[in-house]
């Protein structure tokens, strides 16, 4: 095959639309660790509109390394085996627009200096395309303060891009696709 | 819930006309800009309020610019214990054929280099050929298939084709405005080699009359983008007395980090 010399432009998105809840969630999408795992936590939300009422149509998808901050590569999303992390979830809100995964907080490599986060794909009805965000963690706390991304977010920034510990020991955490609280999403340079 | 939102997503308020006349001036807006030498749209405009719901559910702030993490420059794995062979062929799920026209879809997934991307999941979901989707919440009186359900995943070959045997889904009503048709399209969700290329979009058919009244494609206010979403029609890809044969390459978005990884290390 020849590599194209010239740069091909790239196909558009679109919106995911109203009617794909019966075919891009599947069973177990959301358990990227079985919920009773020892080390499990569970990162939920609401998804919001710019009036702050949630959507019961929109779809999350996270992707992150393991405990020990290593990448997965193992096959096996789609069909879970209850053992293999392979750090890829889906799950669909709610009727209430709430959304749910079971997961671990993801490791770092000592030396990155950067505060590792959960990697998060925004899809939605009305949504006219994916949006990209990122999921800190507050047991890193010590570490944001000289992560070069989340220093440069203002304060009321920062609160949109970091979960929340809740008493029950979960991972909260909303997104707001518009408005006073709007979550930081992200274009990659 | 604001009552204000349900009057303008979901209860059809407003013409084809008003909706149209408010199309071609977002596309009068942004052919002026592109006069006056901006570059380019090549994604949709997330702001783009002839599409009823995506008025309070657009970010109105800028997309934050960064450097992708190694975590985004990298993308989950799919293989063989994810998708089976037979999930590509959306006529076989049920004990009888689908009505309508069999048609095959194919084409390659292609990074911004012109390479194709391998081993990458590829996902589809359409409506059948009565313009009626399987999910609960499409209650149009068009009639069910009992033999369609109209999903299908396959992954990309080693030289980045996908392949799917279906048929030609129906355009469909929907009530952004009234009397509002959605052109014929299959939806499609890609990965590729790394998070930040993730896709979902739609593909289109060729000379579809309601193109130019759909605001969801006319999101897309650039001409040369939105005829990214089309497919050809090939004859190369048709089988005699079976299925007529569509072909649509996709290309996915390059993040200059992402053109330096190594190849083949697919597992
Ligand atoms: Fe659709």
């Amino acid at each position: 095959m020849s590599p194209n010399a010239s740069k091909l432009s790239p196909t558009p998105g679109q919106t995911v639309g109203p009617f794909f809840g019966y075919a891009l969630p599947y069973d177990g999408g959301e358990n990227l660790v079985p919920p009773h795992h020892r080390e499990s936590v569970r990162l939920h939300g609401y998804v919001y509109d710019g009036d702050g009422d949630p959507i019961p149509d929109a779809l999350l998808e996270i992707w992150q390394a393991d405990q020990h901050g290593n990448i997965p590569r193992q096959e096996g999303s789609l069909h879970r085996d209850g053992y293999t992390f392979t750090g890829f979830g889906r799950a669909a809100t709610d009727a209430a627009g709430h959304y749910q995964f079971s997961t671990v907080v993801p490791g770092y490599k000592d030396g990155s200096g950067k505060a590792p986060f959960i990697a998060a794909a925004v899809f939605s009805r009305g949504l006219m395309n994916k949006l990209h965000t990122r999921i800190y963690l507050p047991d890193h706390a010590s570490r944001h303060a000289a992560d070069p991304f989340l220093s440069s977010l203002e304060p009321e920034e920062l609160s949109t891009v970091v979960a929340a510990r809740a008493e029950d020991g979960s991972l909260q955490h909303d997104i707001h696709l518009q408005g006073v609280r709007e979550t930081v999403f992200l274009a990659f340079d | 819930m604001s009552t204000e939102t349900v009057n303008l997503s979901d209860r059809g308020e407003g013409s084809q006309d008003q909706i149209s006349g408010e199309i071609q001036a977002k596309h009068a807006e942004y052919r002026q800009k592109l006069d006056a030498g901006a570059s380019p749209s090549v994604q949709p405009d997330l702001d783009f309020a002839p599409y009823r719901s995506s008025i309070l559910r657009h970010p109105t702030k800028n997309l934050r610019h960064v450097d992708p993490e190694e975590i985004e420059l990298a993308s989950p794995a799919f293989g063989h214990t994810d998708v089976a062979e037979l999930e590509s062929n959306l006529t076989i799920v049920h004990s009888g054929e689908p009505l309508g026209e069999r048609m095959v879809v194919q084409g390659r997934l292609l990074d911004g280099e012109g390479r194709p991307v391998r081993n990458q999941l590829v996902e589809v979901w359409q409506a059948n050929a009565a313009g009626r989707y399987i999910h609960k919440r499409d209650q149009h009186p068009a009639p069910i298939d009992p033999n369609f359900t109209g999903a299908g995943r396959c992954l990309t070959d080693d030289d980045g084709w996908y392949r799917f045997l279906t048929i030609k889904p129906g355009a469909y009503p929907w009530k952004n405005h009234r009397n509002a048709w959605r052109p014929a399209h299959i939806h499609f969700s890609v990965f590729g080699t790394a998070f930040t290329q993730r896709i979902v979009t739609q593909m289109y058919f060729p000379g579809d009359p309601l193109f130019p009244l759909d605001p969801i494609y006319n999101s897309i206010v650039d001409q040369d983008a939105r005829d990214r979403l089309v497919a050809n029609f090939d004859h190369n890809l048709t089988s005699p007395e079976w299925a007529l044969g569509y072909r649509w390459d996709i290309v996915l978005t390059g993040s200059k980090s992402t053109w330096v990884e190594p190849e083949g290390d697919e597992a």
